[in-house]
């Protein structure tokens, strides 16, 4: 099949999307120690649809740029460490279709 | 002095435009606040609207509003990894007036329908977010947004702020919700020429379809994916509880690619162009995961009060009926110039005694038994499938000896005598 769906990385995905980003993050990890010590899946990473979660060495690094405001993290974190607020009136995602 | 008005609606979606729709008919000085750029900007559905209940809203709309196709076909798909069994309804009285349902794109739809509320005299203000219910002695008087000055009054506020609904849950109204009581869904809207997606579906043109994805479409897992013809587009999703995706430690949009690649897919969309990547929760906990919906100067609609029937892929329907009961109620509150949870409470009742609360009702247990007892979409699906293989490949074996195989795959006794009991179980969740 010459013209097969190819599967799409998320950055493909993601740059098909409008933002109206911030300049201050709406979604805030709690405590850092708790992703470090308490969290061995760190499952937020698997489940986030737009990978806004990133866990690097120590940290968890948060791009809520991309977030589409679903509310996953909030509900799946398994330490309910995730604090989660809309993003500011007319900020964050904007949605053109669906 | 800060403005006041009869009614604040929160949130600009089916529920609560339809409410502000109805209130400012009314002759109800109503206020619309979304927090999105303009109404559906936020907003995300798998995109089919039911006629009926818009049609209580605002008559014979799909004449002027930007609708999609109308559908005539429904399709169930049962997937195996390289198999389905496939059943449906097509019937052309859904492909003229009045018409059953219709797929729309919510960005669009939703910013035409708020300004017919606008054009009724509502009064929408965007990209303001509501950050709590402004409360004074144990009674909701107006919301507080992100505004400089950001206190609004009203007699009454209406919380249409959708399935995260923090407002609600501000008020105590329900818990958080856990992560076997939404469903993550993800969607991509793709490019595809009219023609090619009439030839694709077996449509005549301007003609619709649906097509629901089970099984091997969520590998298994509790949910379903979509596939739903728009007018120059498709959307194809998928969703599982998020528990699911987190026991299962699934990327929601590996799941989305999967389904999209899958051999029963794939044909239908190959070559479509990907013009939109969407990500949503759905509240799939059903009547037990209602939170309160009255209380003292303030009303819940949509999917803020968890209304969806996960079965049968309802909710828009849900929530405008929802709004519109709610603003029935508030008319009646305003005449009587009474707002207190005793007389709102009317709203609950008729909500409740229609066909939303009846269908919440009936059921109520269905997502936790198919979470419950993985075996139906894990097991059954492709059992069925071999099944239907098993009979209808011609091989030279008489039908009676396939019968016996088919019979004997099944298991031993004691599984037999476990699938009866799951096939009992799931009718009782059902009937």
């Amino acid at each position: 099949m010459s013209d097969e769906a190819k599967a799409q990385s998320i950055e493909e995905k993601q740059y098909l999307l409008r933002f109206n980003a911030d300049t201050k993050s709406h979604l805030t990890v709690l405590d850092a120690e708790v992703c470090m010590t308490s969290c061995p899946d760190k499952i937020c990473t698997i489940f986030c649809p737009a990978e806004v979660y990133k866990w690097e060495e120590i940290r968890m690094h948060v791009g809520y740029e991309g977030c589409h405001e679903c509310g996953s993290c909030r509900i799946g974190c398994p330490h309910q460490n995730i604090k989660w607020e809309y993003p500011k009136g007319g900020h964050g995602i904007v949605f053109r279709l669906g | 002095m800060p403005e006041k008005f009869d009614c604040i609606v929160v949130g600009a979606g089916p529920a609560g435009i339809a409410c502000a729709y109805e209130l400012a008919k009314a002759g109800v000085k109503v206020l619309l606040l979304e927090r999105g750029e303009y109404p559906g900007s936020k907003n995300v559905m798998g995109g089919v609207l039911y006629r009926q209940m818009m049609e209580d809203v605002i008559p014979e709309f799909y004449k002027d509003a930007p609708v999609e196709r109308p559908i005539v076909e429904q399709r169930f798909m049962m997937m195996d990894k390289e198999s389905a069994i496939t059943f449906g309804y097509k019937g052309l009285e859904w492909a003229r007036e009045p018409y059953n349902n219709f797929t729309v794109l919510r960005a669009k739809f939703d910013q035409w329908f708020a300004g017919k509320a606008v054009e009724q005299g509502a009064l929408l203000i965007n990209e303001t977010v509501v950050l709590s219910c402004i409360v004074e002695n144990g009674k909701v008087v107006g919301v507080q947004t992100d505004r400089p000055d950001g206190q609004l009054y009203a007699d009454v506020v209406v919380l249409a702020d959708g399935v995260n609904s923090l407002l609600a849950k501000s008020l105590g109204f329900h818990k958080e919700f856990k992560p076997d009581e939404v469903a993550l869904a993800t969607m991509e809207i793709l490019k595809l020429d009219k023609k090619v997606i009439e030839d694709r579906f077996n449509l005549e043109e301007g003609q619709g379809c649906t097509i629901e994805l089970f099984g091997d479409a969520t590998k298994g897992i509790l949910g379903t994916g979509f596939l739903y013809t728009n007018k120059d587009t498709l959307s194809l999703g998928v969703g599982t509880l998020l528990s699911g995706m987190i026991k299962h430690k699934l990327k929601p949009h590996h799941l989305l690619d999967y389904v999209k690649n899958h051999p029963m897919v794939r044909p239908y969309v190959q070559g479509a162009e990907p013009q939109e990547y969407l990500a949503h929760l759905i509240p799939e906990g059903g009547y037990h995961s209602m939170p309160k919906v009255v209380g003292e100067g303030v009303l819940v609609v949509g999917d803020a009060a968890q209304l969806v029937n996960a079965i049968h892929r309802e909710g828009s329907n849900m929530a405008m009926t929802s709004g519109r009961l709610a603003a029935a109620a508030i008319v009646e509150a305003k005449a009587a110039g009474d707002f207190s949870e005793a007389f709102l409470d009317r709203y609950r009742k008729e909500l409740m005694a229609g066909f939303v609360g009846q269908d919440l009702k009936k059921y109520k247990d269905s997502t936790h038994h198919f979470d419950k007892f993985p075996q139906y979409f894990e097991q059954y699906i492709p059992m069925m499938n071999r099944a239907m293989s098993q009979m209808f490949t011609v091989d030279g074996t008489s039908k009676r000896e396939k019968q016996k195989k088919i019979w004997r795959d099944l298991g031993s006794a004691k599984e037999k005598v476990k699938i009866a009991r799951d096939m009992y179980r799931a009718w009782k969740v059902m009937k």
